[in-house]
């Protein structure tokens, strides 16, 4: 069995329902390390010997995290920036996170139409996440699609709850072995035909 | 054999070491120790130390000596402006009224009119060396009664001046013989006549202050030009024998004089670098001094007069502690620190010591009435710790736990399940910052005037001592989830942390610390939230040094964390050790060494040598592996 460490990133939580309900629901499954960056470092400062640590003991990593102005929230940037090391986890002898699954978990207010082509936001989700993909690809890790919840404005009860299952259904496949070519293109995670079956 | 300097000087420091770390080991005061250190070693008891006990409470009046200089030199003339209602009011209050009631029960008993004003004088002052060790003892200084405490025996201090000055007027006219005098000090002045005695004592005065401005400070200048630490000391010591032999010179009392001495040096730079140095020789000399006392203690004089002796010193102690009650009244202390007042300068003071025997001198008082007097002064201050720390444990817990219990109880039970004990300076904030994020939590504090200030100011405070069980239950301990230590006392932190430890384990205990070693103390006992007041602010501190000479604020500020991170690490490991001996030494300095390391690599951590990796070959290279 695979271990995930989800590597959670949110300033304001005590307002996020739809963030609480999915923490909730993978805290303390067996395996899932859930990392709440903003608790652990309210000062910004982040151990980065104990970050690479958790990094080494695990085989999946998560970057759950709200979509701030098309990005991440500022400390989960700092925890990119600072742990990332060079001859760690890129460059010449950066190999620490060769072969990891890799992937966000992200939270939207827009909901998913606002975010083509044709909506107010111009380009897709996956268009957004290209930094990070291109990270995870430098570090030679497999970067998976996003799983999202998207138009949390609006979220009404029961799209909640069918999401916060989602999540802890896909950390099961993940946790199980599910691979990139399974997935049929599909552009989230959230989507895959796993799911249904 | 008891002649040799040598073997009383190993008699006093056992003495002293034996009884003073019994008392402590009883939680008692170390005057108690050094008093009953005395009597034990005195003449009438072990016998150790036999009738030259005069001549060595001479010597040790240099602790009363340079205590009076170092409180003097904390007296910079404006703050005593700041105080002046307090000391004039109080002081005034307290001498004025003792002395009327004094004179007129002397009078009463009998004695002659002159005498009995001497005498009175004498009872009106109470002892600084007692009160001040105490109050600072049990870090009581910033607390109403401490500061009231503080005034009136200033007051005390600085009219024994004109008590000094006014006692030769009632010399009788035929000129004493110098045969007469105790003291072995020879006095230029004493044949003179007695308007020319007070022109010579204002006339040193002046020099004092004088000399203080235009001699001293410029000696202490070249002198610490030298950079030799000994020469400071000389200095220093040499300051205060000075200034003490021109007093004894013109035969007024030594510590007055030191005490203006202080007072002229406390505005020079000079004043923490002597205040530094004399410490540890007043300490030992005020101990020496306590000794003394408990030596002189006469116990044939008792033992002829058995009844007089008890009756008088219950009479005088009561008059004083009347007199205090009453003080404290007027000026609105609250019943608790009142009772403290009262029992901590109820006694006779030495300086009782120093007019009777100068009244004697000039043949004021005759012999049998003077030492009746010194063995009443030297029981009284005797008495002193055995009064307090009844009050103490006898009755103030009575009305603490009447003033905690008027309030309902059931708002206390409303309250947070956070107890904060002590609102001082430290506390205050917590409280705050704890109140501006609804969260409410029960303060117990005990300087009752504080708490009823606060309550005024709409917190929720109580009063009472937060060691106590019973209070400690009364504010809701069994469901209370968190108990913050903010008071500076190691011994209140200690006493509630046994409770906790013992009977209430669930509560989670967080302790303020002043230092590293109180740290290490709590740690040791198995607490883990220790909070040193000297490590946030020192750090702040160091850092805004560093930006200003160059370094980014945002290297700084991250530099902080890491610092107390690893000193955090390093306070726990090295707590283990014990303490001041060679190999505490030895790991401190280990310590230092690699903490100053892991800084140093944090500093240089990200700064990589090959910036340009982003281009190179290499990289390129790697990418395409792994794609």
């Amino acid at each position: 069995m695979k271990r995930v460490l989800v590597l959670f990133a949110h300033p304001k939580f005590e307002k996020s329902n739809v963030n609480k309900a999915l923490i909730d629901e993978i805290n303390g499954l067996e395996n899932v390390t859930v990392h709440d960056l903003y608790e652990e470092y309210p000062d910004f400062h982040i151990d980065i010997n104990r970050e690479k640590q958790l990094l080494e003991n695990h085989d999946i990593i998560i970057w759950h995290h709200p979509f701030y102005w098309y990005s991440c929230p500022p400390l989960m940037k700092q925890w990119i920036d600072l742990v990332l090391e060079f001859n760690w986890a890129y460059g010449p002898q950066g190999d620490a996170l060769n072969g990891k699954i890799c992937l966000n978990t992200i939270t939207t207010g827009g909901s998913k139409e606002m975010y083509c082509s044709e909506g107010n936001n111009s380009f897709t989700i996956r268009q957004f996440l290209r930094p990070f993909e291109q990270t995870a690809v430098l570090c030679g890790m497999i970067y998976y699609p996003p799983f999202t919840v998207m138009g949390t404005h609006k979220i009404k009860e029961e799209k909640l709850l069918v999401a916060k299952e989602k999540y802890s259904k896909i950390l099961n496949l993940l946790q199980d072995g599910l691979s990139l070519n399974e997935f049929d293109n599909s552009a989230f995670l959230n989507e895959i035909p796993q799911l249904n079956s | 054999m008891t002649g040799s300097i040598l073997f009383q000087a190993i008699m006093f420091l056992a003495g002293a070491i034996l009884c003073v770390s019994i008392a402590k080991r009883f939680g008692l005061s170390s005057v108690i120790g050094y008093l009953l250190a005395g009597v034990l070693i005195g003449p009438y008891v072990l016998g150790f130390i036999g009738n030259e006990g005069d001549d060595i409470l001479h010597f040790a009046e240099f602790g009363v000596v340079m205590m009076l200089f170092l409180i003097g030199l904390e007296i910079e003339p404006k703050n005593f402006w700041k105080m002046r209602k307090t000391i004039i009011g109080m002081g005034g209050l307290q001498v004025g009224a003792t002395m009327l009631l004094a004179y007129l029960l002397f009078i009463a008993l009998g004695f002659d009119g002159k005498v009995a004003l001497v005498v009175s004088m004498a009872v009106a002052l109470s002892s600084t060396a007692i009160a001040m060790q105490t109050i600072k003892e049990k870090g009581l200084m910033d607390t109403t009664f401490g500061n009231s405490a503080f005034s009136i025996l200033l007051f005390q201090d600085i009219i024994v001046i004109f008590m000094l000055g006014f006692i030769p007027l009632l010399a009788n006219s035929e000129q004493t013989s110098s045969e007469n005098s105790h003291s072995e000090s020879f006095s230029l002045i004493q044949d003179l006549p007695v308007a020319y005695q007070t022109i010579a004592i204002i006339l040193s005065v002046v020099l004092i202050v004088v000399a203080g401005n235009y001699l001293i400070v410029p000696m202490l200048r070249k002198v610490s030009k030298t950079g030799v630490r000994e020469l400071l000391i000389a200095a220093a010591l040499l300051i205060v024998f000075g200034i003490s032999f021109l007093m004894e010179f013109v035969g007024i009392s030594p510590a007055l004089g030191a005490f203006l001495g202080g007072v002229v040096l406390s505005n020079s730079e000079f004043k923490h670098e002597l205040e530094s140095t004399l410490e540890p020789f007043k300490n030992l000399l005020l101990g020496l001094f306590f000794m003394a006392v408990g030596a002189s203690i006469n116990f044939i004089v008792i033992a002829n007069n058995p009844l007089t002796i008890i009756g008088t010193l219950f009479v005088i102690i009561l008059l004083k502690a009347l007199i205090l009650f009453i003080t404290g009244s007027v000026f609105k202390l609250k019943l608790d620190q009142k009772l403290m007042l009262t029992f901590s300068l109820a006694q006779v003071g030495e300086f009782a010591f120093v007019l009777l025997s100068f009244a004697f001198g000039l043949n004021i008082l005759g012999q049998d009435q003077m030492d009746m007097l010194l063995v009443i002064t030297a029981l009284s201050m005797s008495l002193t710790p055995i009064i307090t720390m009844i009050n103490e444990r006898l009755i103030l817990p009575k009305i603490g736990t009447k003033e905690s219990i008027k309030r309902p109880m059931d708002h206390i039970a409303k309250s947070q399940k956070i107890i904060l004990v002590g609102f001082g300076h430290f506390g205050s904030t917590v409280g705050r910052f704890l109140r501006s994020h609804g969260v409410e939590a029960t303060i117990l504090d005990q300087d009752s005037n504080r708490v009823d200030f606060l309550r005024k100011m709409g917190f929720e405070v109580y009063y009472g001592d937060a060691t106590r069980i019973d209070l400690l239950e009364s504010a809701g301990i069994a469901e209370a989830k968190i108990i913050i230590c903010a008071t500076n006392r190691l011994s209140v932190s200690k006493a509630i942390s046994k409770i906790v430890k013992e009977k209430y384990p669930h509560v989670d205990l967080m302790i303020r610390t002043k230092n590293r070693y109180d740290a290490y103390e709590l740690l040791n006992m198995g607490h883990e939230k220790v909070y040193r007041e000297s490590l946030d602010t020192s750090l702040l501190l160091a850092r805004d040094v560093l930006s200003k000479m160059g370094y980014r604020k945002y290297t700084l500020n991250t530099q902080l964390q890491n610092f107390r991170k690893y000193d955090e690490e390093s306070l726990k490991r090295l707590a283990q050790e014990p303490k001041r001996d060679e190999k505490y030494i030895f790991k401190v300095k280990e310590e230092l060494k690699q903490q100053e390391k892991f800084l140093n690599d944090d500093l240089k951590r990200g700064v990589v040598d090959f910036d340009n990796h982003w281009d190179s070959e290499s990289m390129k290279e790697a990418l395409k592996d792994k794609k």
